[in-house]
C-alpha cells in the first residue's frame, strides 16, 4: 500500500530510488557485518565509509540542485554550508574525546590546550550534548543562508553576481577558519575523534550504522525535495527560473520563495556535512575552498540539473571516478575533471538524466514511426534526398 | 706685471696638480712607523698607533683594519710587516703591493688585545672623518651615527670644526646631538641644542632617545618640557608618515589588483563572459617570463636586464592565443548562458593548471629581478621599493593603453558597438564573431602581461592564478561592470582599505572584512560603484 502511494505520488524512477536507498541502507551493512569475508557478496570494511562519504556528497549535490535546478540560483558556496554542518558535528565529536586527548584535559580539546587557552570559548558550550549539536547542524548553515539570502534576494542580486558573492562568502569563511584565534582548530581543523553517542568510531558496527544513516537521510531528503518540487511551491520555483520578472508581476513574492529554497538547501547541505565528518574522521578549513563548491556544481551538472535524481547519480559517478583516477593515474585526474566540465556544458546541458530521457524519447518516436510504417504502406522513396532514405 | 700674473697662475696650477696628485695616488704609509708595529710589547702598541694616526695618511687604514681582524703579521727574519688575509694574496703593509713567494710559516702574528683594537678603531674613525674624499667622510659619520657611542663624541666635535659640506655638517650636528643627549655630563645648553636637533631629525631612533631622556630624573624641568614637546612633535609627524606609508602600500596592492583585474574588466565587464580561467592566463604570463629568463640564462646571459621587456610581448601572445582558442573552441557556443560559461572556463582552468604542473612541476619557480627593479627609494619618512614603484607605473600604463585602444582605435569602436547592440553592429557590416574572439584574446593577453609583472613579486607556481581570481572578480564587481574607470577606482580603493585595516585587524581578518564589505556593498548597489545606466543593463 505504501509502495502504491509512493508510486502515485513520486513517479516510478523517484520511488525506485527511494526504495533502492532504503534497501542498501539495510543490505550493505548486513553484507559487511553478517557475511564472512570469503563470501563473494561480502562488503569490505574499508569500502563502507567510502560509500557513505559518496552518499553525503550526493546529498550535497541534491541540496544544490534544489536551488540551482529549480530556482536558477547557482551557488558557488554550498561547500560552506556543508563544512559548517561538518564543523558542528566535529565540535560534538571533539567534546566526546574528553580526557582521552593527548593533553588529557577533561574539557578543553587538544588544540586549545596547545594554544594555552584557559577556558572553553562560549560558542563551544552545549556541544557536549548530541541533540544540541544536531540542532546546530541545521541552524548554523540555515541561519547563515537565511541572512545572506535575505540580503541578496531582497536587493535582487541575481545570476553571475550571486554566484560570485557566494564564492566570496565561502572564500571569506575559508580564510576565517584558517585562523587559530577563531577557536576551530585553525589549519588542522578538528580530528582525532574517538566515539559518537558512546560507540567507537573505529568499530565496524558504528561505521555500518553511519552508512545506513547516510543512506536513509539521503532517501528522506530526496523525498522531501521531491515533494516540494511537485507541490505548487515547486511550480512557482520552476517558473521563476524561466521568467523571474513575470512571476513577480503575477504577484508572487519571489524573494520569499528563493529564500525558502536557499535556506532549506543549506540545511540539507549541513546534514550532509554532519554525516560526512564522523565517516572521514576529520574536518578542516580546506572544505571551505571555493574549488570544492564548484566541484559540487559539476556533479550536479553531470547528473542533470533540475531532476533531483541526476545530481545523486552525478555525485556518485564523479566521486567514484575521482577515487579510481587519483589512485591509478594521479596526473590525469585534473585533466579528466577539467574535460568533464567542458564536455558536460558543451554537449550534455541536461546531464546524464537528460541524455537518457532524450534517448528514450527518440526510441519511442522511432518505435511509433515503425508502427505507423507497418500499418500503412511504405511511402515512396523521395528521389531528391537519397540520404534520408537510409 | 704680466710675468707676475703668469707666475701666480703657474703656482696655482702647481698647487692644483699637487693636490690632485695627492688625492689620486695617496702616498705610501710611512715604512718606518708601520714596521715599528712589529717591535715592542703590547703595552707600546697604543703609542705606535697614535704615531701612525698622526700622519693623517689614509693608507694606514687597511693596516689598522688588519690589526683589528688579526690579519697583520711580520716576517721573522727582517721584521717587515705584512697583511695576510684568510684568503687571497699577502700584501706588504707599508706599500700595499702584493708579495709572492712567502710562506705562512715565516710569519709571526702581531698581537692585539681589546684595548688595542679599540684604539685602532678610533684611529680609523678619526682618519676617515678627516679623509679628503666626501663619500668616505659620509660613511664614517653614518657609522658613528648608527652606533651612537659616547666615546666618539670628541671625534665628531673635532670633525664638525673642519667640515665644509653643509649636508654633512647637519648630519654631524645630529650625530652629536644623539650622543650628547645620552651624556650625563652634558650642559643644559648642549641638551637644549640636542633636543632641537633631534626634533628636526625625527625618526624612531631620535624618538626613543628623547623618550629615554624625559624619563631621566636628573634634568631640569625646562629641558624636560622641551623634550616632551619634541616627542609629541615627532610622534605626530611619524603618524602622518605612517598614513602616507599605508597609502603607498595600499596603492601598491591596488596596482597588483588592477593588473590582475583589468583583463577581466574586458572579458567580464565588456563581453559579459565569466572567465574562471582568467587567473590561469596570469599564470601563463608568469611562466612565460620564467621560460624567457631560463633561455636567456643559458644562451644569452648578457641581455638578462631586458628579460622582462622580451617577456612582455611573448606573454601577451601566449595568453592571448590561448584565450583566442578558448573563445573559438568553447565560449562561442555558450553565449547567453553565463552560468555554463563559468563552469566550462573553470574546466579550462583545471586543465591549464594541471598542464603547467605536469610540464614545470608543482614547486615554485624562481623568477629573477633585473637590477633596475631592485632597491628602494627613501622619500621623507616613506620607503618606496623599486619593484612596487615599477608595477604601479606599469599598471597605470596598461590601463591608459587599454583606454586608448577602446576609445581611439577602429577595433575599440567595433568592440563597443558589438557590446551595445550586437544585431545593429552586425547589420553595419561588423564581423561580430571575430570581434568577440579578438576582444577575448585582448583580455587574456592583458592578463598575460599582468603575469609578467606579478612574477616579480609573487610565487610563480601552478596556483598563482587561483590566488588572484576571487580578488579580481571582487574588483570588477565592486567597480562596476563594463566600466574601466570603475575597475581603476575599485582596485585602488580596495587596496588602500585593505592596508588600512591590516594594522588593526591583521592581514587575514582585513581581507575577510573587505570581502564582507563587498558582499554587503553589492546588496546596496548590485551594479557596482559606476553602474551602467539605461537599457543595456537589463540585457
Amino acid at each position: 500500500m505504501i509502495t502504491a502511494k509512493l508510486l502515485s505520488r513520486f513517479g516510478l524512477s523517484a520511488s525506485a530510488l527511494i526504495v533502492a536507498l532504503l534497501a542498501i541502507a539495510i543490505l550493505f551493512p548486513l553484507a559487511n557485518l553478517a557475511l564472512p569475508p570469503e563470501n563473494p557478496l561480502h562488503v569490505p570494511s574499508h569500502l563502507l565509509p567510502l560509500l557513505g562519504k559518496y552518499l553525503c556528497y550526493a546529498m550535497l549535490a541534491l541540496a544544490l540542485d534544489l536551488v540551482w535546478g529549480y530556482c536558477g540560483i547557482l551557488s558557488l558556496g554550498h561547500g560552506a554550508f556543508f563544512a559548517l554542518g561538518g564543523y558542528a558535528m566535529g565540535m560534538y565529536l571533539m567534546r566526546q574525546i574528553g580526557p582521552r586527548g593527548v593533553y588529557a584535559d577533561p574539557i578543553l580539546p587538544d588544540f586549545m590546550v596547545f594554544l594555552n587557552w584557559q577556558e572553553l570559548p562560549w560558542f563551544w558550550y552545549g556541544f557536549d550534548q548530541f541533540w544540541f549539536a544536531c540542532l546546530m547542524v541545521l541552524l548554523v548553515p540555515g541561519a547563515l543562508a537565511f541572512v545572506f539570502g535575505w540580503f541578496a534576494f531582497r536587493s535582487r542580486v541575481t545570476g553571475v553576481y550571486l554566484s560570485i558573492i557566494t564564492q566570496a562568502l565561502t572564500y571569506a569563511l575559508l580564510l576565517a577558519f584558517f585562523r587559530n584565534d577563531m577557536g576551530f582548530g585553525g589549519n588542522n581543523g578538528l580530528t582525532d575523534f574517538k566515539e559518537i553517542l558512546g560507540f567507537s568510531l573505529q568499530a565496524d558496527s558504528t561505521r555500518a550504522a553511519l552508512f545506513a544513516a547516510s543512506a536513509i537521510m539521503l532517501a528522506l531528503t530526496f523525498a522531501l525535495c521531491r515533494a516540494i518540487t511537485l507541490s505548487k511551491l515547486g511550480k512557482v520555483m520552476q517558473a521563476l527560473t524561466n521568467a523571474e520578472n513575470r512571476v513577480r508581476f503575477i504577484g508572487y513574492r519571489v524573494e520569499h520563495v528563493k529564500l525558502f529554497a536557499f535556506t532549506l538547501s543549506a540545511m540539507i547541505a549541513g546534514i550532509a556535512g554532519a554525516l560526512y565528518v564522523p565517516q572521514v574522521g576529520i574536518i578542516n578549513p580546506g572544505e571551505f575552498a571555493p574549488a570544492n563548491s564548484i566541484e559540487v556544481v559539476i556533479w550536479t551538472a553531470v547528473g542533470g540539473r533540475g531532476t533531483l535524481l541526476g545530481p545523486i547519480f552525478g555525485a556518485l559517478l564523479v566521486n567514484g571516478g575521482k577515487s579510481y583516477f587519483t589512485a591509478a593515474f594521479p596526473e590525469v585526474w585534473l585533466f579528466a575533471l577539467g574535460a568533464l566540465f567542458i564536455a558536460v556544458t558543451l554537449f550534455l546541458p541536461k546531464g546524464i538524466v537528460g541524455l537518457v530521457t532524450q534517448l528514450q524519447e527518440r526510441f519511442a518516436a522511432r518505435k511509433a514511426a515503425a508502427k505507423r510504417q507497418k500499418q500503412t504502406a511504405p511511402p515512396a522513396k523521395p528521389a531528391l534526398n537519397p540520404e534520408a532514405a537510409e | 706685471m704680466y710675468s707676475k700674473l703668469l707666475q701666480l697662475v703657474a703656482s696655482a696650477l702647481l698647487v692644483v696638480v699637487a693636490l690632485s696628485f695627492q688625492s689620486a695616488h695617496a702616498e705610501p704609509a710611512p715604512q718606518q712607523l708601520v714596521n715599528a708595529l712589529a717591535t715592542g710589547k703590547l703595552k707600546q702598541k697604543p703609542a705606535q698607533i697614535e704615531a701612525l694616526a698622526a700622519t693623517k695618511n689614509p693608507a694606514i687604514i687597511p693596516v689598522l683594519q688588519a690589526l683589528i681582524e688579526g690579519e697583520l703579521f711580520y716576517l721573522k727574519n727582517d721584521g717587515q710587516v705584512v697583511i695576510a688575509p684568510q684568503s687571497g694574496p699577502m700584501i706588504d703593509a707599508a706599500t700595499g703591493k702584493p708579495l709572492s713567494g712567502l710562506n705562512k710559516s715565516s710569519l709571526k702574528k702581531i698581537k692585539a688585545n681589546n684595548k688595542v683594537r679599540r684604539i685602532a678603531r678610533a684611529a680609523i674613525a678619526k682618519l676617515t672623518l678627516q679623509s679628503p674624499v666626501l663619500a668616505e667622510r659620509q660613511a664614517a659619520v653614518e657609522a658613528l651615527f648608527k652606533a651612537a657611542k659616547p666615546e666618539s663624541l670628541s671625534l665628531l666635535l673635532e670633525a664638525q670644526k673642519n667640515e665644509t659640506d653643509p649636508q654633512l655638517q647637519t648630519r654631524l650636528a645630529q650625530a652629536i646631538a644623539l650622543i650628547s643627549l645620552q651624556d650625563k655630563a652634558a650642559t643644559a645648553k648642549a641638551q637644549q641644542a640636542a633636543i632641537a636637533q633631534l626634533r628636526s631629525l625625527g625618526g624612531q631612533q631620535a624618538l626613543a632617545l628623547l623618550q629615554a631622556f624625559t624619563a631621566r630624573d636628573d634634568i631640569a624641568p625646562q629641558e624636560k618640557e622641551a623634550a616632551t614637546r619634541a616627542v609629541e612633535a615627532i610622534e605626530k609627524s611619524m603618524a602622518l608618515w605612517g598614513i602616507g606609508q599605508n597609502v603607498w602600500y595600499g596603492l601598491s596592492l591596488g596596482s597588483v589588483l588592477l593588473l590582475a583585474a583589468i583583463g577581466l574588466a574586458i572579458t567580464f565587464g565588456v563581453m559579459g563572459i565569466i572567465n574562471m580561467a582568467h587567473g590561469e592566463m596570469v599564470m601563463l604570463g608568469a611562466y612565460t617570463t620564467f621560460v624567457v629568463q631560463e633561455v636567456i640564462r643559458s644562451s644569452f646571459p648578457g641581455v638578462f636586464e631586458y628579460s622582462l621587456a622580451i617577456a612582455l610581448p611573448l606573454a601577451f601572445l601566449v595568453a592571448g592565443s590561448v584565450g583566442f582558442a578558448m573563445e573559438r573552441g568553447i565560449i562561442r557556443f555558450l553565449y547567453g548562458r553565463p552560468l555554463e560559461t563559468l563552469l566550462a572556463t573553470w574546466g579550462v582552468s583545471l586543465v591549464l593548471q594541471q598542464a603547467v604542473r605536469s610540464i614545470f612541476g608543482p614547486t615554485n619557480k624562481q623568477v629573477g629581478n633585473p637590477e633596475w627593479m631592485s632597491g628602494a627609494y627613501e622619500l621623507g619618512g616613506l620607503m618606496l621599493t623599486a619593484n612596487r614603484l615599477w608595477i604601479l607605473a606599469f599598471a597605470l600604463l596598461v590601463f591608459a593603453l587599454l583606454l586608448v585602444v577602446l576609445r581611439r582605435t577602429r577595433f575599440g569602436l567595433q568592440m563597443r558597438a558589438v557590446t551595445q547592440n550586437r544585431r545593429m553592429a552586425a547589420s553595419m557590416g561588423i564581423r561580430t564573431p571575430w570581434v568577440d574572439a579578438f576582444t577575448f584574446a585582448l583580455g587574456s593577453g592583458i592578463a598575460g602581461i599582468a603575469g609578467v609583472a606579478l612574477s616579480q613579486i609573487a610565487n610563480v607556481s601552478p596556483n598563482l592564478g587561483q590566488t588572484y581570481i576571487i580578488d579580481s572578480f571582487m574588483v570588477v564587481v565592486f567597480g562596476g561592470v563594463g566600466n574601466l574607470w570603475g575597475t581603476l577606482v575599485g582596485a585602488m580603493t580596495l587596496g588602500v582599505a585593505n592596508k588600512f585595516l591590516e594594522p588593526y585587524a591583521g592581514a587575514v581578518l582585513a581581507k575577510i572584512l573587505t570581502l564582507v564589505f563587498i558582499i554587503l556593498f553589492i546588496q546596496k548597489r548590485p551594479r557596482g560603484l559606476f553602474a551602467q545606466k539605461g537599457r543595456a543593463v537589463e540585457a
